[in-house]
């Protein structure tokens, strides 16, 4: 799509009436641009031919392989389930609040119902009574599912490491755990964008390599 | 609070029921015979305690009688406060429930059930509110352990995952 | 209508309506005896511990008949936390952040009832300051729950913008409680005998901007919200419960004074210098979901006019209590006085020692009756910790309240009880 600044006076390609605004915005299709229509210069491309239409073309054009465009496409749309459990609940709200705006990135669309998230935010304590629901919840949510496990007590116990609470490694696997208690706004951000890499690229990070640590990968519960 | 002498003068009137009285801090506090809780209650009512704030329980181990159940009452036109305390053994922790006269005591002796084991006679409902329904044990007693999970550090995961093959 | 009995198994039923036809509710899930006029059936609904609503995990089994609910149930436990047994495993001083946790949208206040009921043990004297201080954020937490309440109940009733307008005004509440504390919630701030630490400079300007912008908002959302007729018609004259009902259930708070029953704790047993403020009460009149709304709204003002009050009184004075024996000595002592250090050192590794006793100490959370009951025994940790949570008591009249309304009355009844789920499950 090619922006166009035109002054009020001045012709249109497409033939519109001219409108009060001074800066319009039209989207030229490709025909118009083969067919050299306002562009300026001698870079005219009706007259490109052969392997300089190619090279033309090929700057213009994006290619990759349909895996990369389709993790692309998944990780910059989250659809994270609005599940709060306790205190991390508030910061996830703020997460999604108007300061630390979380559909900047495109995650807004919180969805109530298991079937339509593909992101489910563990926000708060696990107790043991809501740990099959939870874990009857992530069975309902189809696939490519992610879940960050966020603040201390659901990646490990947190502050209460007692007989009620279940940290959330033991039912459920974790892609990404956010410590905090509860986290800021901003660390679950970062959490969600670190998720958003992984998907994207490749799921080892770099830190493994730096500090030596290949060989750890996360525990599968249950194997 | 009632002073000192109110207090006196409230387990005067009460009489046999009343075991002890602590005037602590400028509370009041009557420890009572199990078996006359309602009527004490109802007592307490006609003097003007119409409010019931709080219904929970203490475990006292290791003396015996080792549970005990705090009824909190409030009066609210003289801002007096009193508390009803009474302590039953461990092996038939038995008390008549409040729950008809004062319905705040309904999940309130539910929770005391669920985390002591007091049951409570004549109590609509009386099952587990906080644990899950079949869970054994009453946690919040003393001698319950803390239970909790080890944490799982990267640098001995490989040790962890060995011991639990 | 009696519970559904199983048939005598004709040959033809599959084994998946033999399996549905065993099973049995408990007799806590059966549905109500009678009460049909117009239909046959009573409908047994799951509101499921997961749900749309911003609650938290709340259970409630609906008995419903046709689109009216006949009973409530609510069923609760799922973020059941162990606080008050991790409570008797840790230190005075480390109780006070585990604690904090319970009611999570009123940390402060559990701060203040168990601190209160632990400085009553020890006899301990706050100095004025502090208590000035804590005044002041008890009642900025009280407005940030409030808010969070707006927020969340709008979202149930359909208003989404409310709860963005909610958080905008929050982060102006957290950023002032970063400033003291260094953390924006559960902050640890409250300590026995005071407070942790005395406010920073900037402060004071950050908190007045505040107490300038704050009635504004709150105005403007009274704006949107009272000349809306949708939020009008779910809210006024839906669910009413009276007062002596309301008492009898053990409910106090903003429900309690939207029935009309002026009943608050800082006014009647005022505690940490409430009673140098000059505030009122803001009362309802007939009990309905509509004043429940309006009483916590006009709170907000009134916990205003408290701060700006606190704010210009605010004395000099030392911030926590100089007996050593129970509050830390400032660092810089450290470097001179052997008994400083000595002091420093048998607090932060064993704690201090506080005499056996009991004693329950209530305070005014945004919820109602906030109290903690700590039980001594002569140690340096707690025999017991109990917290009775306003939400857990207040949650027992959702069912009077909602019985005989439709289900979308119910849902407006469960987001004006403002209940908060960690306080319920502790």
């Amino acid at each position: 799509m090619e922006v166009k600044r035109e002054k009020l006076s001045g012709p249109s390609s497409s033939g519109q009436p001219l409108g009060s605004a001074p800066l319009r915005v039209e989207s030229l299709n490709t025909s118009q641009l083969l067919r050299g229509g306002e562009l300026e210069g001698a870079n005219q491309p009706a007259h490109l031919e052969g392997t300089e239409l190619e090279r033309y073309v090929e700057e213009r054009m994006l290619t990759t392989t349909l895996d990369s465009a389709v993790a692309w496409a998944r990780s910059n749309a989250f659809f994270p389930l609005a599940f709060g459990l306790a205190c991390c609940a508030m910061e996830q709200f703020h997460a999604a609040g108007p300061r630390m705006d979380i559909g900047r990135f495109g995650f807004e669309a919180f969805r109530a119902s298991p079937r339509q998230a593909d992101l489910i935010i563990l926000a708060g304590r696990v107790s043991i009574k809501m740990a099959p629901i939870i874990r009857r919840l992530y069975d309902q949510m189809l696939e490519p599912k992610w879940a960050i496990s966020m603040g201390a007590c659901c990646s490990s116990m947190g502050v209460f490491n007692n007989y009620a609470l279940v940290p959330a490694d033991k039912f459920m696997p974790i892609d990404v755990h956010v410590p905090g208690c509860p986290p800021r706004p901003e660390a679950l951000m970062h959490g969600v964008l670190k998720l958003r890499k992984m998907v994207q690229d490749d799921p080892d990070m770099g830190w493994r390599e730096r500090y030596d640590a290949v060989g750890t990968e996360e525990i599968v519960p249950g194997a | 609070m009632p002073d000192a002498t109110g207090l006196e003068l409230i387990a005067h009137d009460l009489g046999e029921a009343v075991i002890e009285t602590v005037y602590f801090r400028e509370r009041a506090t009557l420890e009572i015979d199990p078996a006359a809780i309602r009527p004490t209650l109802q007592h307490l009512r006609e003097q003007g305690y119409t409010f019931l704030a709080s219904v929970h329980g203490v475990d006292y181990y290791p003396e015996e009688p080792r549970l005990g159940v705090h009824y909190e009452l409030l009066d609210m036109s003289r801002v007096d406060r009193i508390t009803v305390k009474l302590r039953l053994p461990t092996d038939s922790p038995k008390v008549d429930s409040v729950t008809d006269e004062w319905p705040t005591a309904n999940h309130q002796e539910r929770e005391v059930y669920d985390m002591f084991g007091v049951s409570f006679d004549d109590h609509p409902d009386l099952r587990r509110i906080l644990m899950p329904e079949d869970y054994e044990g009453h946690p919040q007693r003393r001698d319950f352990p803390i239970g909790g999970e080890p944490v799982i550090f990267t640098y001995d995961e490989a040790k962890w995952l060995e011991s639990r093959e | 209508m009696s519970p559904p009995t199983p048939p005598a198994s004709p040959p033809t039923l599959s084994a998946y309506r033999r399996r549905e036809q065993s099973i049995t509710l408990s007799p806590v899930e059966e549905p109500l005896e009678g009460g049909a006029e117009t239909t046959d059936e009573l409908l047994t609904l799951n509101f499921g511990p997961h749900h749309p609503a911003t609650h938290g995990v709340l259970r409630l089994l609906v008995t419903l008949e046709a689109e009216i609910v006949r009973d409530v149930k609510p069923i609760i436990g799922y973020v059941h936390t162990g606080i008050e047994k991790t409570a008797e495993d840790k230190a005075y001083w480390k109780v006070i952040p585990v604690v904090e946790r319970m009611d999570y949208l009123a940390y402060y206040f559990n701060a203040m009832a168990y601190i209160g009921a632990v400085e009553t043990l020890l006899e301990v004297e706050v100095p004025k300051r502090a208590q000035y201080l804590r005044v002041i954020h008890l009642e900025l937490n009280r407005i940030a729950s409030h808010l969070i309440w707006l927020g969340t109940s709008a979202l149930d009733l359909g208003a989404v913008s409310i709860f963005l307008y909610c958080l905008r005004e929050r982060e102006l509440i957290l950023d002032l409680f970063e400033m003291s504390s260094g953390a924006r919630m559960h902050t640890r701030y409250f300590q026995v005998g005071g407070v942790i630490e005395d406010i920073p400079s900037g402060f004071e300007p950050k908190l007045r901007e505040f107490l300038k912008v704050m009635p504004e908002r709150a105005d403007e959302y009274g704006a949107i919200l009272n000349s809306n007729e949708i939020i009008l018609q779910r809210l006024r004259g839906t669910c009413p419960l009276d007062a002596e009902t309301l008492l009898s259930l053990g409910v106090t708070g903003p429900l309690l004074r939207a029935a009309g029953n002026p009943w608050d704790l800082r006014k009647a047993a005022p505690y940490s210098s409430y009673e140098d403020f000059d505030f009122k009460i803001p009362v309802g009149t007939v009990g309905d979901n509509y004043d429940r709304f309006a009483v916590r709204l006009a709170e907000i003002y009134e916990s205003v006019k408290i701060i700006s009050q606190a704010l210009d009184g605010l004395p000099e004075g030392p911030h926590i209590t100089g007996d050593r024996k129970v509050a830390l000595p400032p660092r810089h002592e450290l470097a001179t006085s052997m008994e400083a250090l000595i002091h420093h050192f048998k607090l932060v590794t064993e704690g201090f020692r506080v005499p056996p006793g009991e004693v329950y100490y209530p305070i005014e959370s945004p919820r109602g009756e906030l109290a903690c009951f700590v039980r001594s025994d002569g140690s340096s940790k707690p025999a017991r910790v109990h917290m009775r949570d306003p939400s857990f008591v207040n949650l027992q009249a959702l069912a009077p309240m909602t019985r005989g309304s439709y289900i979308a009355d119910m849902i407006a009844t469960t987001a004006m009880l403002d209940p908060i789920l960690g306080g319920i499950d502790r």
